[in-house]
């Protein structure tokens, strides 16, 4: 484009032109490499706090190398063996099993190996880390022995698991994560009733977390009206009162709560001083999903307030005076003149909080009892106290997986070029 | 000339200050559980251990997520814990799972000052390779007195019975132990609640128990939360940990009662995590912390029961109220008779159906 301009002019010799468009292409290599550099390190930061994380996560939930890699010998036997056969394994495969067992208790590797299977069938732990401290004083041939040992190893059943979680990779974790189990004849069926946690969970996560954006909004949405319409000097000093509380840290405000809202407290406390609740009637307001939401509610509403009032700030108040003064009532000047105006604000303040909110994990976690957790509270207690990284790994895809799919309906619905856009 | 020996001089400084630091003994950190027990335990043996060989002890309130830091810190080949003191169903795994150092136990530790050989010294069956217990605690029902004025709650038949004693309930959010509880409230023998919970049948009557007082629990899942609810008034009865009880009885003259009754007791000890950083001052702190005296000096500073037998003897007063400490302990024949002893086995077997279990339970 640009060689075909200076070419127009026909000024410059072929030869001047070779060399102003190499010499161009190597100022703006410099520029290129310069930007790199510029950029570099934001770009190393999110690859090393951001995108590896992430992809660690989805690694881990399908990685499944705790048997073939500590029961190698077993695994091999195994791939010979037809699961579906109704037939125990032969000789050789209990003669490996028992090698595995007894290397594996020598270099204490077993217990990793009992651990992944026991998530799939329990008892297989102690069927494992059992034998293996009687294994190593068996002789051959070992299949008799070592049914006589543990009745488990004459169970069909508990081989067809070894064999199928012998498989480097897994979707095992996923198949946990949406509330079903592989029966040992390899059938995929949903968990009884009774059974099932994870489904629900995911499902109140996305109400609450609905329910919560809107109350935000409900109650944000006229103090940025509000802040945005009174005078400067008073707006400010309004605007520390929001600030205040969002500064405050997430751990005293829920526990302010707490004092706030428990049966002996605060709130309960003056409401049966005046009578209007009895003392052995008092409210529950804590420790259940209401506990959960008045919390995250208040605490997440200066994620709602702030782009509401940054972007009603720059709409006009000329524009309600003129629908006004072309003879529209309040209500249709402020819904076809003022509302449309502050959608922008709606919007980025409400996927503010829902993503905010639908990954909240302490405050349910505080405040929420039984029927106020959310799915980021099993995810933590599968990564801190169940120890099973893969179902917490899967259950973090599963939810990032939902953040992303509910992102994208939300920029097909106010698009990301037209109103979305953070003024 | 003189710019030079002033240079020379700093430098001189500069290496005697790192030689210092080199020759000066790095200090351990030690992992626990935090508040009046790691207390106890700074008293009892970490600062005597500190005056003895002048290492310091840091301590990490990491313990409630013990097993999960270890195997974290094991599997990213960064260990930075020196002992972590860990339940035994927990100790059990981590030395199956090989993240936790092998213990030579007539090497290692000291025979009891009575001269009672460590194998036969400590708990019954409890040194299991790499587990060293210090303490017996247990987990019992306590109630705040002023929720009963008249009849008392006595068993744990009465903690499931609403009508004759109404008022929440605080419970652990875990099925371990209440499981238990709720089988003992049915009418299964103590002794045979395993038994029974390891059936399918056994465990849908479990959970039926449970379900006639869902409505009226507060789950926990710090051991300082239900002496704060009972105290509220929150709750009427709470499980808890019997040191946490006695210290708000005692230390802050709480009225509450202990129910002696079907609590579940399990033991509390260290190990020392594979690839430790400073592993010959942790095995010398081990041996040190976990010898007759040292064991019976904890009982000063909280109501646990030492491991060791030759400990018992030398179990005198609270150091700070004067109470006699005997009869707060949870191994004390008066408190001993009906308790049950949680199975570490079944739980690690069985544990993760039951929590999934449980749950779901929670969901419903």
């Amino acid at each position: 484009m640009m060689a075909n301009t200076v070419e127009a002019e026909g000024q410059l010799t072929p030869d001047e032109q070779k060399r102003l468009t190499a010499d161009m292409h190597r100022s703006l290599r410099r520029k290129k490499i310069r930007a790199v550099f510029l950029v570099a390190p934001l770009l190393i930061f999110i690859m090393v706090t951001f995108v590896s994380p992430i992809a660690t996560m989805l690694f881990r939930s399908v990685d499944n190398p705790q048997v073939s890699e500590y029961m190698p010998n077993t695994t091999a036997a195994l791939a010979a063996w037809d699961a579906d056969s109704n037939e125990l394994p032969d000789e050789t495969t209990y003669a490996a099993l028992v090698e595995d067992l007894v290397v594996g208790r020598e270099n204490h590797t077993i217990g990793k190996a009992a651990t992944r299977l026991n998530y799939e069938k329990s008892q297989m732990r102690s069927l494992l880390t059992g034998t293996a401290r009687k294994a190593g004083r068996l002789d051959p041939p070992y299949k008799e022995q070592l049914i006589k040992i543990n009745a488990g190893w004459g169970d069909i059943d508990n081989w067809r698991v070894i064999k199928r979680e012998s498989a480097p990779y897994t979707l095992s974790y996923y198949i946990a994560a949406f509330d079903m189990e592989t029966t040992p004849s390899g059938e995929i069926k949903m968990l009884p009733e009774q059974q099932r946690v994870y489904l629900k969970m995911l499902w109140r996560t996305v109400w609450m977390s609905l329910l919560i954006t809107a109350l935000t909004l409900i109650l944000g949405y006229p103090v940025s009206y509000l802040l945005a319409s009174l005078p400067m000097g008073i707006a400010n000093t309004l605007m520390i009162l929001v600030l205040l509380p969002f500064w405050t840290s997430l751990l005293v405000r829920t526990s302010s709560w707490i004092a706030l809202l428990q049966g002996q407290g605060v709130i309960n406390d003056v409401l049966v001083w005046f009578g209007l609740v009895g003392d052995d009637n008092r409210l529950s307001m804590i420790y259940n999903a209401t506990g959960t939401v008045i919390t995250m509610t208040h605490i997440l509403l200066p994620f709602m307030i702030l782009p509401l009032y940054s972007v009603m700030k720059t709409i006009p108040p000329s524009y309600m005076r003129a629908a006004r003064s072309l003879g529209a009532t309040p209500f249709t000047a402020f819904f076809k003149v003022y509302l449309p105006q502050s959608v922008p604000g709606i919007s980025a303040g409400a996927i503010l909080v829902f993503i905010l909110a639908i990954g909240y994990y302490i405050t349910p976690a505080l405040v929420g009892g039984q029927t106020g957790q959310f799915i980021g509270n099993m995810i933590a207690y599968h990564m801190q106290s169940s120890l099973n990284w893969g179902l917490a790994a899967a259950l973090g895809v599963v939810l990032l997986a939902l953040v992303l799919g509910i992102y994208a309906l939300y920029s097909r619905l106010f698009g990301s070029n037209n109103q979305m856009t953070l003024r | 000339m003189k710019k030079f020996s002033k240079l020379s001089s700093v430098l001189a400084l500069g290496a005697a200050v790192c030689m210092g630091s080199a020759i000066a003994a790095e200090p351990l950190t030690v992992v626990s559980w935090g508040g009046a027990y790691t207390k106890s335990q700074r008293m009892a043996y970490s600062d005597p251990f500190t005056a003895k060989t002048g290492i310091e002890i840091v301590d990490e309130d990491k313990s409630g997520n013990g097993l999960a830091g270890l195997r974290a810190q094991v599997e990213a080949g960064n260990v930075t814990w020196d002992i972590v003191d860990i339940l035994e169903g927990d100790a059990i795994l981590a030395c199956d799972e090989g993240i936790a150092q092998e213990l030579d136990y007539e090497k290692d530790l000291n025979p009891g000052a009575d001269g009672t050989p460590v194998m036969e010294d400590f708990v019954e069956g409890s040194l299991s390779g790499c587990y060293v217990p210090t303490i017996v605690y247990a987990t019992l029902f306590s109630y705040n007195n002023n929720a009963f004025p008249g009849e008392k709650p006595s068993t744990i038949a009465d903690v499931f019975d609403t009508k004759k004693f109404p008022g929440k309930r605080a419970l652990e959010k875990k099925p371990d132990a209440n499981l238990e509880w709720a089988l003992a409230a049915d009418g299964v023998p103590y002794d045979k609640v395993y038994e029974v919970l390891g059936t399918p049948e056994g465990v849908e009557r479990a959970f039926a128990k449970l379900d006639t007082i869902k409505d009226q629990i507060i789950w926990w899942d710090a051991g300082a939360q239900p002496p704060q609810l009972l105290a509220d008034g929150e709750v009427a009865i709470a499980s808890a940990y019997n040191g946490r009880i006695f210290n708000a009885q005692v230390v802050e003259n709480q009225p509450f009662t202990i129910i002696w009754d079907g609590q579940v007791y399990e033991l509390d000890g260290y190990i020392i995590p594979k690839g430790a950083p400073h592993k010959k001052a942790a095995m010398d702190y081990l041996r040190f912390a976990t010898d007759t005296q040292r064991l019976a000096d904890q009982t000063k500073y909280i109501s646990y029961g030492p491991a060791r037998k030759s400990s018992a003897p030398l179990v005198s007063t609270h150091l700070e109220t004067g109470v006699e400490m005997g009869p707060h302990m949870p191994t004390n024949p008066e408190n001993f008779k009906t308790p049950i002893k949680k199975n570490a086995e079944f739980w690690a077997d069985n544990g993760d159906e039951l929590r999934q279990r449980f749950n779901a339970w929670l969901v419903q």
